[in-house]
């Protein structure tokens, strides 16, 4: 029997800022400076600098011909890089207001954010939202980067004061001191990027690069309880295989061994795994972010939407509060009927209320707002037409998650996390 | 990217784990969620590698999909026989969208510089309205190109098959939203996170078998655009181009008529893998005529359909 290993490390990051903060930059100077550009791309750049001189390295990311002429990103960009020491997977996220949906998107995946400031402006309203985006979708640990420290003379006191108030920010949101890191640097210039910069002799911390590669990456959580959506049931009839029956998976929280009971959500029977099948051969254990089949010793009907669970958890509910980040032009209103996709499942739910608004500005929370707008971020009331296996966000994320979609245009409306984390933690204080 | 020192190894086992359960997920969602998917398939690697993962998610069941061919009629014959043999090998229906039928009875033109990769897009738009395909699989990875790099996963195309890169529905965590009306359908991309390096260094561990004309061979070839083009039906050298024979292999496999070798005396995957380590150049600028075209050519051709 071959032995699994747990997933790997790689660390997904995504990086936010505000309109002409540098991002693209910065993102442009870490694959520069990790040798991760190829010489025909680094032409390309040449051909399209406008006015000769430096390169200008935002155009190594900014793709689409409106970014380009307009000078700004406009969809999350996904970049790879690697250094001898880790891997690395950037979500290089918009900044504009209209395209702060992206950043949400972004975040669903990344255990690290970069937020970008301008040394000169500080902290703006979009560094709130972003950080609020951030603190509520759990990422786990965030860099600030003070952005643009040549055109402040490399000041301490700039630095210093934006820092200060970014954790702040950060501490109201609930993030332990050491999950936060402020880095001075210019990503024009290189300045505390890749190398450490001759002109902040006050900053004694990593560069930015040096921070990514030795930061502790959140390992997957396999001692969390065992989740597994049912994606698809492998059914051969051939005549290798002419009784096999399986359900087809990724592990989404846990780890489960052969021979562990299980229960079938929302129903609620329970039976044994008997088997964990890969093309590759069976295993003994299967880990979270692991595709696996699970054969299970009671033939119950298991169908597409299912969740089987280590029983005695993410009870079946069919009301439930739930926190979404609106991403659609179209507001929301108490009394909307839309579709939920949870795991595999999609059901019909309708907003019984719109209880809470978070105003970014302040980080404090507005009751009965009335409606969610775009970028808004709010509590919800749900109630579903079927039972659902929810965990809360802050235990299970991966259960704990949800879409909202529209059930005429198909569109995707919102990013949904069960619980009440906005009410819950004390955003008032700051 | 420098070459690997040891201690990359080990974290780069886990890294294709990680990356083989994720395209898997995907496959998987498609098959639960459509009703018609389809993998293009041209005996490229990338397609292969969605052959091959496809396998390993349904696995011990046959592959659920058909796989469709967009053929340029400008082949390498290596490939076409490869294509064939994996299709045989696998039971695998397969169709075919021929560009030259286009051509012969007039609802497409030949362009005067002879390549037809551009051409491909109204052939496989037909394809996917006849055969009512609602997603379709393609090998396309972000890592290839800067509009390519914005692309969704599941990615909804319009009943003319456009991109609309404005409109991309926001993809949250791995809950992807298929839902599409009548007429429009979703291209799925299971090796968006896939650099070219990882498609190698995939191949290589699972020992995915591939056409010939990936690895080193000698062949008769002439200069032109910095890149070393055959001959064959879609025309060769042009007065003043010079042929010579060389040693060389192909990064990508696409239309004859614009697809480049590279010189290369790698004749083994692990010499394949070193020199993808050092190369100093994307496989598209290195190998691709229709990639250099423009700034966005790639971005102006997925808005008009095209993979």
């Amino acid at each position: 029997m071959k032995r699994s290993t747990p997933i790997g490390d790689l660390l997904r990051l995504a990086t936010a800022g505000s309109v002409d903060d540098g991002k693209s930059t910065l993102v442009g100077r870490l694959l520069y400076d990790t040798k991760s550009v190829l010489a025909d791309q680094m032409e390309a750049v040449e051909r399209a600098t406008v006015g000769g001189g430096d390169p200008d390295l935002s155009l190594l990311v900014d793709g689409l011909r409106s970014e380009r002429e307009q000078g700004i990103t406009i969809d999350v960009a996904y970049r790879y890089f690697a250094t001898p020491q880790r891997a690395f997977v950037l979500a290089d996220t918009p900044g504009h207001v209209q395209y702060t949906r992206n950043t949400v998107t972004g975040a669903s995946t990344a255990s690290l954010a970069v937020l970008l400031v301008d040394a000169r402006s500080g902290i703006v309203e979009q560094t709130r939202r972003h950080v609020a985006v951030m603190g509520l979708l759990r990422v786990p640990r965030l860099v600030l980067a003070v952005n643009k420290m040549d055109l402040v003379d490399f000041d301490e006191n700039t630095y210093w004061r934006i820092a200060k108030e970014f954790f702040g920010l950060t501490e109201a949101l609930g993030y332990p001191e050491d999950a936060v890191v402020a880095i001075p640097l210019s990503a024009k210039k290189g300045d505390n990027v890749v190398l450490s910069s001759e002109n902040t002799p006050w900053y004694e911390g990593p560069t930015l690069l040096e921070h990514l590669e030795s930061v502790p990456v959140a390992g997957a959580d396999h001692a969390a309880p065992f989740r597994f959506p049912v994606q698809y049931v492998v059914r051969p009839r051939t005549d290798a295989h002419p009784d096999y029956r399986g359900y087809a998976g990724l592990v989404a929280a846990g780890t489960v061994h052969v021979g562990d009971e299980v229960a079938v959500l929302p129903d609620g029977q329970r039976t044994r795994v008997e088997g964990i099948d890969t093309f590759d051969g069976e295993l003994e254990t299967a880990h979270v972010g692991q595709s696996v089949v699970l054969r299970l010793a009671d033939d119950l009907g298991v169908a597409r939407g299912a969740l089987l669970a280590v029983p005695g958890g993410a009870e079946p509910v069919t009301e439930f509060d739930a926190t979404l980040a609106w991403l659609h032009e179209k507001p929301l209103r108490p009394g909307a009927r839309l579709l939920l996709k949870h795991g595999t499942r999609t059901v019909q739910a309708i907003v019984a209320a719109v209880t809470h608004r978070l105003d970014t500005e302040t980080l404090s929370v507005v009751d009965e707002p009335g409606e969610l707008g775009i970028n808004d971020m709010g509590q919800v009331s749900l109630t579903v037409s079927e039972p659902l296996p929810l965990d809360e966000y802050d235990e299970v994320a991966a259960t704990g998650s949800f879409l909202l979609i529209d059930p005429q245009a198909g569109d995707t409306l919102a990013a949904g996390l069960v619980g009440r984390p906005l009410v819950a933690r004390p955003l008032d204080r700051y | 990217m420098t070459a690997a020192p040891v201690s990359e190894q080990s974290a780069q086992v886990d890294q294709l784990d990680a990356l083989e359960s994720e395209a898997i997920h995907v496959l998987r969602e498609v098959a639960g969620e459509f009703d018609r998917p389809v993998i293009l398939f041209s005996g490229g690697k990338d397609s292969m590698l969605l052959v091959h993962l496809a396998r390993k998610a349904f696995w011990p069941a046959p592959i659920p999909f058909p796989v469709l061919h967009v053929d340029t009629g400008h082949n390498f014959d290596e490939v076409i026989a490869f294509r064939d043999a994996v299709v045989e090998r696998y039971g695998l229906t397969l169709e075919v969208a021929r560009v030259q039928d286009y051509i012969d009875d007039g609802r497409l033109e030949e362009r005067a510089d002879g390549t037809r990769n551009p051409l491909q897009t109204t052939p496989l738009l037909d394809a996917i309205a006849e055969h009512r395909h609602d997603a379709v699989f393609g090998g396309g990875r972000r890592d290839e190109e800067r509009a390519r790099a914005k692309e969704r996963v599941f990615s909804l195309r319009t009943a003319f098959g456009a991109w609309e890169p404005s409109r991309q529905r926001p993809e949250l965590w791995n809950l992807y939203n298929g839902r599409h009306k009548p007429g429009e359908h979703v291209r799925v991309f299971p090796l968006s996170n896939f650099t070219e390096l990882d498609v190698w260094r995939y191949i290589a561990r699972e020992g995915v078998e591939l056409p010939s004309i990936y690895y080193a061979h000698t062949r008769e070839v002439f200069a032109r655009d910095g890149m070393w083009l055959t001959s064959g039906p879609w025309g060769g050298p042009r007065d003043g181009e010079e042929t010579r024979t060389m040693s060389v292999r192909y990064r990508t496999v696409g239309d004859g008529s614009c697809t480049g070798a590279v010189a290369s005396d790698a004749t083994t995957l692990d010499e394949v893998l070193d020199e993808v380590r050092e190369s100093r150049l994307t496989e598209r600028g290195a190998t691709r005529a229709d990639d250099r075209l423009s700034e966005a050519a790639m971005e102006d051709r997925k808005r008009e359909g095209y993979f």
